[in-house]
């Protein structure tokens, strides 16, 4: 038995978990995202858009690894673009980047203990929160496994193993589902569904089909910008029988990219 | 304080199956939040329910499997120690090898160990805190820990390195001590410092240039020992060294994005 602190039964006085106003943030020299409206509260939100749309850079802006050009950016209520101090905003994140280096010599354990410890968990809490995370994503097997030794999808799950480590509130995947094999992507859309309950989740796909299976919420930038936000039906519901696409959902994916592009042009 | 309730009550509340009335009830745990004597009472008069759930637990922890094996001296080091660091601490330890060997072989020259001390620890502190150096960056950036508290713990691991090797090398050329570590110190601090407005990388390499250019060159070219490095100056040092920490401390919340401008 643990003593719940007042701030874990204060009620959340912020309306989205993300909100993100004009937002604009550089990649090298070239303005990725520029001028991003954004608001998403509790559910699994999908994240599309065409290579170079700004998928990654507004990610790494919400993970505050990038620091915002310009616009204003709130976390968990809490304003992250200024010099602010973002230990209490980091505690409630948990982000998957596209690509990420580790210690080869770490055992998968190792890795994501590390990672809780980053993350300043309280130190009893880690060993069963990291148990936790690695049977959640279906690597119990391989827990004690050096992490040189993983297939391309099973360093997929030890990184979102470590990304919902801490239990985040806000949690980041960018493209988790690379790599993992069919049947691993469908434990995998469970487990959104689950996380998606009683948390903010943002991920970053190219698979149309994932979005429409497992989001709640379907967000969609191209060039920086926010070209759609809505439901997967609401999508579906964009695309006409002569737009490209195998699917209901990717004719309403393109049919919206089309009108952008013509729009902006 | 109410009136304690007789054992056979107890026996009866603490008996899951015994019918109590409900105002009775209430009574009891009433007097039972007060009375640690009828607590501990409630306790051993029941089943040894505690002692059986406590032996339930050994069995299940001795027959159960084994806890994972745990290398904490792996963990501890990449707590402190960036494998990435590992070639500019090279570059510096060589450096300084360097200079001892020169010592040897002109003795007349001012000493060289005294002129590369302040430069010593720079290549160590800009590789501990570059993205482009440490495989695991974007993990590490957006955590909580990734501050100047981290960046702190990184650097005095390079600095356990670079300190015994810089003594190590005043006592054989017969440098003064105080005045090989407190530039060397005091370089680290200002690269720190400098650090939070500029980035730690484009101040170490600042620093670096400023000091070739402005004390390692005149002297290699006068072969004398230049006024900032004499003896005397090592109060200034001490001085400079716990001014700059104490700015780089106030300087923290520019750190917290692994590199610290834009």
């Amino acid at each position: 038995m643990r003593t719940v602190s007042a701030a874990e039964t204060a009620p959340t006085l912020h309306p989205w978990a993300v909100h993100a106003e004009g937002l604009r943030v550089r990649a090298g020299r070239h303005m990725a995202v520029d001028g991003l409206n954004l608001a998403l509260g509790t559910g699994v939100h999908g994240l599309l858009g065409p290579n170079g749309a700004g998928k990654t850079t507004l990610m790494r802006s919400l993970a505050t690894v990038l620091k915002p050009a310009g616009g204003r950016l709130e976390l968990l209520g809490e304003q992250v673009d200024t010099r602010a101090d973002l230990r209490r905003v980091r505690r409630g994140l948990g982000y998957l980047p596209q690509q990420f280096g580790f210690y080869p010599r770490f055992t998968v354990r190792e890795f994501v203990e590390y990672m809780a410890w980053l993350k300043e968990m309280p130190k009893q809490a880690v060993p069963g929160a990291t148990q936790r995370a690695i049977e959640r994503v279906g690597l119990a097997a391989k827990a004690d496994a050096r992490m040189k030794t993983l297939s391309g999808g099973m360093l997929r799950r030890a990184g979102i193993a470590q990304a919902i480590v801490n239990d985040p509130a806000v949690l980041l995947l960018d493209e988790p589902t690379v790599g993992l094999d069919p049947e691993q992507r469908l434990d995998f859309r469970e487990l959104l569904r689950d996380l998606g309950t009683d948390s903010c989740v943002l991920v970053s796909t190219h698979l149309v089909e994932d979005v429409v299976a497992a989001c709640t919420d379907v967000v969609i930038v191209n060039e920086g910008r926010l070209v759609f936000q809505g439901t997967p039906a609401e999508l579906t519901s964009q695309g006409t029988d002569g737009d490209p696409g195998d699917s209901p959902a990717e004719r309403g994916y393109s049919a919206l990219l089309r009108r952008h592009r013509a729009g902006t042009r | 304080m109410t009136t304690h309730p007789s054992p056979a009550v107890l026996g009866r509340y603490a008996d899951r199956d015994a019918d109590l009335a409900e105002v009775t009830i209430w009574s009891v745990e009433l007097h039972l939040e007060t009375c640690a004597d009828c607590r501990a009472a409630l306790t051993t008069s029941g089943d040894d329910l505690l002692a059986r759930i406590a032996t339930g637990l050994d069995t299940a922890i001795a027959t159960g499997p084994a806890s994972a094996p745990r290398r904490r001296w792996l963990v501890a080091l990449h707590r402190w120690f960036v494998w990435a660091s590992l070639p500019w601490l090279t570059v510096s330890l060589a450096m300084l090898g360097c200079a001892v060997l020169i010592q040897w072989m002109l003795p007349g020259f001012p000493k060289l160990v005294l002129l590369l001390a302040p430069v010593a620890p720079l290549p160590a502190v800009a590789g501990a805190w570059t993205r482009r150096f440490d495989p695991s960056w974007e993990l590490l950036a957006g955590t909580p820990a990734a501050g100047l508290t981290m960046l702190l713990r990184r650097t005095a691991a390079a600095l356990a390195v670079i300190v015994p090797a810089l003594t190590l090398a005043g006592f054989q050329t017969g440098t003064p001590l105080a005045m090989g570590l407190l530039p060397c110190l005091a370089f680290t601090a200002a690269t720190i410092a400098l650090g939070a407005f500029v980035g730690v990388r484009r101040a170490a390499a600042g620093l670096g240039a400023a000091w070739t250019l402005a004390v390692i060159t005149p002297t290699v070219l006068t072969t004398h020992l230049p006024a900032v490095l004499q003896p005397g100056t090592a109060p200034v040092w001490a001085l400079m060294t716990v001014a700059l920490a104490g700015l780089a401390a106030t300087r923290a919340g520019h750190l917290h994005r692994l590199i610290s401008t834009s």
